[in-house]
């Protein structure tokens, strides 16, 4: 009892709290804007490892946070293998071989503007399909190790980047391309100076979107068939023998791998597009 | 029409042409088991009706998927109809959960201002972790719970995956009347709710539709992985495992493409609702 009542007392400090600095001046710097953020996921945290300590849930249900660390760091070594087979083997290889191959298929009908409008129309549609289907059939053609799993991530990650490079390969203005034609410019010379860099803030929406498909894609390739080590693998034996702390375990894993990604691209997409409104505050 | 039709024209030669190449092998390792020559000709032929091809040519999976839709009673096991309703099923409910959850957060974020500092970047952080590291746990979960209706964990992972885009539309609509709108609504004396109801709920109404078009393709997706990794026995996911399982690349092949036939009706019969919303709200179509 003492433990819910403690943690609504919490709970409600915290908000509180929060809605107080949500309220002040000290919000508009960059300390207090990640504050309230920052403070409401612990908050989460703490009432979460109340409720599992306050109601006794079963950890077969919901272990509690502060076992998902102690397994964390009991299992390091489990954790780093499964992750470097699963994303660093898996996820990345595919990543970059499918984000590559839309871009270049991009620029190569780029001079078709007949080729464009039968492809994105189609690109549009299959980037909509549940291609995780694509999935079994992938690993019965490239065998249980991670190259099957590159093989899911390039189809699933192609068309949301193909669509959006192709759309910004569209992006320039006529008054721009004009401006390059009376300069002389040949078509390679509007490409590279002009309609590649106004395609970028495309394109970098493209890679976001790619970035968690690559993750998802990886994980459920290992659902049908893997070696006996990767992320996918242990989540679904876990799951299966009831280790609830190893999954979320793994979730944290994957969770981390996913945040850091998408920060990656950000942060690149931040000093590859600084011109652009959205980039200046 | 004509460049769709020409690029579609195109994708069926290459799947032939893979198809010949990739089912080859199969043929030229039985011919020389029996010991006997085959002709290019020969091969091409055996290529075209294998029954475990390593990727069926398209007629193949024409024909598979014509028998699993119109060949078969709809209540049938068998019958693909039959699965797409069960997936179909699913993603409508977690459609319309995240929907809701979509609606009542982004009304909460644009009211209070603590709301969209605490939980604007954590729903960015969700949408970048992994669903699918979740959906085994989920449903082992609300299995123990005590919920046995297979249909509410796959709701909750389409709902996971459909919110976000609702969220985020739906911000950026209610937040779309300008200064003067809301000037003069308040000129007018009305309250809070009274400018919400009036303005900002009409106001964000084209963003809604925008993304519930994105958010029913994810729940679909959601469904789907939700019915991969659990030994489910119904629905188009359940279909694609059972052909893994069991090595009939037909199966997952017609599953697959029903999927797609799924997904394109969901799309549509969106578009047509929208349609039909904007008509009622004068909007020019």
């Amino acid at each position: 009892m003492s433990w819910l009542v403690g943690t609504l007392a919490i709970w409600l400090a915290a908000w509180a709290l929060n809605a107080r600095v949500a309220a002040s001046g000290w919000v508009r710097t960059k300390a207090g804007r990640a504050f309230v953020p920052v403070l409401f996921g612990a908050t989460i945290l703490v009432v979460w490892e109340g409720l599992v300590r306050g109601l006794e849930v079963q950890p077969v249900i919901l272990p509690a946070p502060s076992a998902i660390a102690a397994k964390i760091v009991t299992s390091l070594p489990i954790l780093w293998t499964d992750f470097a087979q699963t994303v660093l083997k898996g996820a990345l290889p595919g990543f970059v071989i499918g984000c590559g191959a839309a871009v270049a298929t991009a620029i190569a009908i780029d001079r078709s503007p007949f080729l464009q409008r039968g492809l994105l129309p189609i690109g549009n549609f299959v980037a909509a399909l549940p291609i995780v289907g694509l999935a079994p059939i992938l690993v019965m053609w490239f065998g249980f190790d991670w190259q099957s799993k590159a093989a899911v991530v390039v189809v699933m990650v192609f068309f949301p980047v193909l669509v959006n490079m192709v759309a910004g390969l569209q992006a320039s203005e006529r008054m721009q391309a004009d401006l390059m034609a009376t300069w002389g410019a040949s078509y390679w010379q509007t490409l590279w100076k002009l309609r590649l860099p106004a395609a970028m803030p495309f394109l970098f929406n493209g890679l976001k979107i790619a970035s968690t498909l690559a993750l998802i894609g990886a994980i459920v390739a290992e659902f049908f068939g893997s070696p006996i080590y990767g992320m996918g693998f242990r989540i679904s034996t876990e799951v299966g023998r009831l280790g609830l702390d190893m999954v979320w375990a793994e979730i944290a894993v994957a969770a981390l791998a996913g945040s850091a990604l998408y920060g990656a691209i950000t942060l690149i997409e931040r000093w590859v597009t600084f011109w652009h409104p959205s980039q200046r505050h | 029409m004509l460049p769709i039709m020409t690029v579609l024209a195109g994708i069926v030669v290459l799947w032939y042409f893979a198809a010949v190449r990739m089912n080859a092998t199969w043929v030229y390792d039985q011919a020389e088991r029996a010991g006997v020559t085959v002709t290019l000709a020969e091969v091409i032929a055996q290529t075209m009706a294998q029954d475990r091809p390593l990727l069926p040519p398209p007629h193949q999976v024409a024909a598979e998927l014509w028998e699993g839709i119109a060949g078969q009673a709809v209540t049938s096991k068998r019958s693909l109809v039959y699965h797409a309703y069960v997936t179909f099923k699913g993603t409508l409910m977690g459609f319309a959960l995240g929907i809701f959850i979509g609606v009542a957060l982004a009304m909460s974020i644009v009211r209070f201002r603590v709301m969209e500092m605490s939980v604007m970047p954590w729903a960015i952080i969700s949408q970048t972790i992994p669903i699918v590291a979740l959906a085994p746990m989920i449903l082992v979960v609300s299995n123990q719970v005590g919920i046995s209706d297979r249909d509410v964990p796959k709701a909750i992972i389409a709902a996971y995956l459909s919110f976000f885009p609702v969220l985020v539309s739906m911000v950026k609509g209610l937040r779309s009347p300008d200064q003067m709108q809301l000037d003069l609504l308040r000129t007018y004396g009305a309250g809070e709710w009274a400018t919400f109801l009036k303005l900002r709920l009409p106001a964000s109404m084209p963003y809604f539709f925008a993304s519930l078009k994105v958010a029913i393709a994810a729940s679909l997706i959601g469904t789907i992985v939700g019915e991969l990794p659990t030994g489910a026995i119904e629905g188009l996911g359940a279909r694609m495992l059972i052909g893994s399982q069991f090595g009939e690349p037909l199966i997952m092949w017609s599953a697959l493409f029903a999927a797609a036939i799924l997904a394109g009706m969901l799309i549509v019969g969106v578009g047509f609702v929208e349609r039909l919303a904007r008509k009622r709200m004068g909007v020019p179509a």
